[in-house]
């Protein structure tokens, strides 16, 4: 019985593919996930985890707490592997390269994948030096002026350098959290990435910080490919084209964020949205 | 004997009217469905038996502190008046014979009529004023204790009470440490003054000869006490010992925090902080015996000369036991630094050594250099290991390789033997004190602030 619910999950959920071809063909795939498990220790975190992410496109994963789609981002650009511990199994491809291979660099990696943390996490360093700190490790500026016009157009970009082009030089945690947020995504694209990992970008921000932060991801969205976790279904919901929800460890359903909204397939992705599980 | 059966007969009492105010209480919280005690009965219990026992114990107190004064103007009276015309040290012989005579104990020779008589009298009064001083506290223990039983009633605030007489407990126990310190500076103020009505502090602070024993010991004159040529002994050999230990430490310190794996850092991080737990005498035997001579081998091996005995052997082994010290210290620094600030680092492609060298140390810098001056004012203050690897020779030279001589040195020199404290050869130990104390406690303070102000970033 199981089982064949699951079957039909399967076919309907290709059906739901297949019903939004522009969604899919107007759009590169730029990340595969096939079979991606974590464990830490003994635990397992995720559970054979599979997925494609499109190119210029907002991809949320939603899912109660402890669900594992934090973990599952963290894979995405290998900061696992900073946590004592923790095992990753399966395959990640970004463009069609595994980013688990041996031969890998994960310093070029993670420049190529930029990452915004949950806690706005500037360092106790200038605002410039702060979104400077990138490009210099990587040596992405070849003189003063380059690094001076990276640093003002990333600033730009995340749509702060209107109100810190007067303290550049004042460290970057005098700034509010809002501001510290968006000093972060600043940092992220300064490194020119092509993906940029999200993790609750939000949660620690009042509304107003919140809907500002969610403009700049909706104009960041033409240029990078970018994937959000996050806490609140509206959230998801306003930002993202695409959704994915996890539970305990699963992938449970995938697909167009209006139809996981107004019409999950699954029991459990319903149950969620309903604010019955979470 | 008496001692211990006063603290039993406290002890007796405080059971004892803990017991009573927690059964009064209990009794009166039963009374009635609307009655309720403002307190639980143990409070109540508490508030009976300090009333009860406090009183007690100062009386007791009192009389601990007095009894010898008391005692001996009580013989001294009974003794023939002649003796207390005799000098202060024959009087208090005279007056110890007869307390060790009234005790029961032994005395050299015959004791005389007059001793007798005046022990018999001492011993009645001894016994009765013991018996007195019992008959007082059990008076006042009894009188408090029947006067906090009447004061329990529904309405007494006894919890409030009772948390009142636990902060002046616990403001009395800071206070003792506060007034010790007050109480150190001062003796060494008072010292280190006497110390300046013999030589000119300008002599003291500037001057660039230390020499005062030997002319002391041939002419009779004072002698020269020159601080430079030790202060300088003393700088050469912290920085010395800080060169050794300040890179070491701190890159243990990172090594352990950030790159050695769980089961590596349980077993080093103890091993390393046994070195901490070496006494420093042992430090001084190995400066001595291995490191010293193995300096000289190594110098005459490049044709150098190295002093077995040297601010080098002294800085050097002061500077491996101070390891530690930065290393456990910078350690628990480095770990304050937020988890976020090294992912977001890492998140942006850094490397780990980037990481550490970009981010972490600088967030962590305050800290670290808190630590470091804290471990400075250790190696300040460290005598041992100068005493017996710098090769005592306060001259003042900047050779490394040469003996020298340190303050905490020189104040054992001047403090070991027969020392007159009326002289300024002894009474300069107070100054150099003094100086030690200034300097470390600046240290402290400036390493303090600078550790309070990196908190605040992260906290």
């Amino acid at each position: 019985m199981d089982i064949l619910a699951g079957k039909v999950k399967m076919t309907q959920q290709s059906v739901n593919t297949a019903m939004n071809p522009t969604d899919m063909l107007d759009r590169q795939i730029r990340l595969t996930a096939r079979d991606v498990t974590v464990h830490y220790g003994a635990k397992q975190a995720l559970h054979g985890i599979s997925i494609d992410i499109p190119d210029r496109a907002v991809t949320s994963f939603i899912g109660p707490s402890g669900c594992g789609k934090s973990t599952f981002l963290r894979c995405i650009n290998r900061m696992n592997d900073t946590i004592e511990g923790a095992k990753v199994g399966g395959t990640i491809k970004l463009d069609g390269e595994d980013i688990y291979d041996a031969d890998l660099d994960v310093v070029e990696l993670r420049a190529r994948i930029g990452m915004v943390f949950q806690k706005p996490n500037p360092f106790p360093k200038s605002i410039y030096d702060n979104v400077a700190y990138g490009p210099k490790i990587h040596g992405l500026a070849r003189s003063k002026t380059d690094l001076d016009e990276i640093v003002v157009s990333s600033l730009r970009k995340a749509g702060l350098f209107e109100e810190v082009k007067d303290r550049l030089n004042e460290p970057g945690t005098g700034l509010s959290g809002g501001q510290q947020q968006r000093l972060c995504i600043a940092r992220a694209i300064a490194v020119s990435p092509e993906v940029i990992l999200m993790d609750e970008p939000c949660s620690a921000l009042d509304p107003i910080a919140t809907a500002i932060i969610e403009e700049l991801i909706d104009e960041l969205r033409e240029n990078y490919t970018i994937v959000i976790v996050t806490h609140s279904m509206q959230q998801a919901a306003r930002v993202s084209q695409r959704t994915a929800f996890f539970h305990l460890g699963n992938l449970i359903e995938e697909g167009v964020t209006e139809d996981i909204f107004t019409n999950p397939v699954n029991k459990q992705t319903q149950d969620y949205i309903m604010g019955r599980i979470g | 004997m008496n001692a211990l059966v006063v603290a039993a007969l406290l002890l007796v009492l405080l059971t004892l009217s803990y017991q009573i105010g927690w059964s009064r209480s209990r009794k009166l919280a039963q009374g009635g469905t609307e009655t309720r005690l403002h307190s639980r009965p143990i409070y109540h219990g508490v508030l009976v038996a300090l009333f009860a026992t406090l009183p007690a114990i100062v009386v007791l107190g009192l009389w601990a502190l007095f009894s010898d004064s008391v005692a001996h103007n009580f013989i001294l009276s009974q003794l023939p008046a002649s003796v207390s015309q005799l000098p202060p040290v024959e009087v208090h012989a005279a007056v110890g014979r007869v307390q060790a005579i009234a005790n029961g104990f032994g005395v050299i020779g015959q004791p005389s009529p007059e001793e007798t008589a005046a022990a018999g009298s001492f011993a009645s009064f001894q016994r009765l004023s013991f018996l007195a001083v019992i008959a007082a506290a059990a008076a006042l223990g009894a009188g408090g204790l029947f006067w906090a039983r009447r004061r329990i009633g529904l309405r007494l605030r006894a919890r409030t009470e009772v948390e009142i007489a636990i902060r002046i407990a616990l403001i009395a126990c800071s206070t003792v440490a506060i007034l010790t310190t007050i109480g150190i500076v001062l003796s060494l103020l008072a010292d280190a003054i006497r110390f300046f009505t013999f030589i000119s502090p300008i002599d003291f602070f500037f001057g660039t000869t230390w020499n005062p024993r030997f002319q002391s010991a041939g002419t009779g004159s004072a002698g020269a006490y020159g601080l430079l040529p030790l202060l300088w002994g003393t700088v050469m050999i912290s920085i010395i010992a800080m060169v050794v230990a300040v890179p070491i430490g701190l890159m243990s310190a990172i090594y352990l925090s950030q790159y050695a794996h769980e089961r590596v850092r349980n077993v080093v991080k103890p091993i390393i902080e046994i070195l901490a737990g070496i006494p420093t005498i042992v430090y001084g035997f190995f400066a001595l015996v291995t490191v010293g001579p193995f300096f000289a081998a190594a110098g005459d091996a490049v044709g150098l000369d190295i002093n077995a005995t040297s601010a080098l052997t002294a800085g050097v082994v002061m500077g491996i036991m101070i390891i530690p010290f930065i290393s456990s210290l910078s350690d628990d620094i480095i770990a304050q630094v937020p988890r976020a600030m090294r992912d977001g680092s890492m998140g942006l492609g850094a490397t780990k050594s980037e990481t550490i060298r970009k981010v972490l140390l600088p967030a962590a810098l305050p800290g670290v250099v808190g630590a470091v001056l804290l471990a400075v004012s250790r190696a300040i203050g460290e005598t041992m290991i100068v005493v017996l690897a710098a090769g005592n020779s306060p001259v003042l030279r900047a050779n490394p390789a040469e003996p020298t001589s340190t303050v905490t040195v020189s104040i054992v020199n001047q403090l070991t033997g027969d020392a007159d404290f009326t002289s300024p050869q002894s009474l300069v130990a107070f100054a150099l004190g003094l100086t030690l104390f200034v300097m470390t406690l600046l240290l402290n303070v400036m390493a303090l602030y600078i550790v309070r102000k990196f908190r605040e970033q992260y906290e």
